[in-house]
């Protein structure tokens, strides 16, 4: 049974698990599209929560949130060694 | 336990990229450019209030041929600012301890004032050498005094905002680890140990501010002189 729409242009929460292969196959990876994936994810989380009515500070926590989480993660080798214990 | 204590002032690198590069980068995110509506969102309309009051700030003192400068003294006031204040967030990088990146940052401004100042106005340049009414003694002592000041303005900027940055997240380090390490034997002196870390912190974010306009209105200073 043929998709309705397809899969190129299904969202990724719409792909059935068996078609993530053929999907992701779908997707652009040249450098121009992931300036542009990176783009339209910025877009979106700009138009979501930052340039709205009344924005809050909910909009510019959850990127400093993600900024410190990344910071943790880019770190983690320098800062396991700051760990209690007897014997380092 | 540290190894030591300086190891936070190394920059950790994962797969090959150092974190110092996102830390630098990461300030031009948090300042969107406003959009072509008449009342933009409320991040954008903060972020052009406060850089109006600081580019007008900077751009009284100087006549028309110093507002050349009003761009990229207020770019090196944001990110600056900024770069000092997410420093202060767990797990950050601040660029701003390391020497290297803070001389980088003076020496070529503080030069590009001075030659300035040197090619269109040289004697009122070279005039400031030496302060009105001196004693004609002193003259010669002073003016090598005089030079010698001159001279050391970019290691000055420098050194300061490293001194004062890299001091600051060394403190806050100590007081926390010997909080942490007293909650055990001595709970209350662990608290007031915690209420100087509080006070310590506040202090922090105020030096973070502070030492970014202090950099920027010393620059603006030799400017006036030389434009």
């Amino acid at each position: 049974l043929p998709a309705a729409v397809l899969l190129k242009d299904t969202k990724l929460m719409d792909v059935k698990l068996g078609q993530l292969g053929s999907w992701l196959a779908t997707r652009d990876f040249t450098p121009g599209g992931i300036m542009g994936a990176m783009r339209r994810g910025y877009e979106r989380y700009y138009n979501k929560y930052i340039n709205v009515r009344k924005g809050g500070l909910g909009g510019i926590s959850m990127v400093l949130a993600a900024y410190v989480v990344l910071s943790y993660m880019w770190s983690y080798s320098h800062v396991k060694h700051d760990r209690r214990r007897k014997y380092h | 336990m540290n190894l030591s204590f300086f190891d936070q002032f190394s920059s950790p690198s994962l797969l090959g990229i150092p974190l110092i590069l996102i830390a630098m980068m990461f300030p031009a995110l948090l300042l969107p450019s406003p959009g072509n509506r008449w009342i933009n969102n409320r991040l954008s309309t903060l972020q052009l209030w406060f850089i109006n009051l600081i580019t007008k700030q900077l751009m009284i003192p100087l006549d028309k041929k110093g507002h050349k400068w009003a761009l990229i003294l207020t770019s090196l006031m944001m990110f600056l600012l900024l770069t000092n204040l997410l420093g202060l967030l767990p797990y950050t990088f601040t660029p701003t301890t390391q020497l290297s990146m803070n001389l980088a940052l003076a020496f070529p401004l503080w030069l590009a004032t001075l030659l300035t100042g040197l090619r269109n106005q040289p004697s009122v340049s070279l005039g400031h050498l030496l302060p009105e009414g001196t004693p004609t003694l002193l003259i010669p002592a002073l003016i090598l005094i005089e030079t010698t000041s001159l001279l050391i303005r970019p290691l000055a900027l420098g050194v300061r905002l490293t001194a004062n940055l890299t001091a600051g997240h060394l403190l806050i380090q100590l007081i926390s680890t010997a909080t942490t390490t007293l909650m055990t034997t001595m709970p209350v002196v662990s608290l007031l140990t915690l209420a100087v870390l509080l006070l310590l912190t506040i202090l922090e974010v105020a030096v973070a501010m502070i030492q970014a306009y202090v950099f920027v209105l010393l620059l603006s200073l030799y400017l006036q002189e030389n434009i």
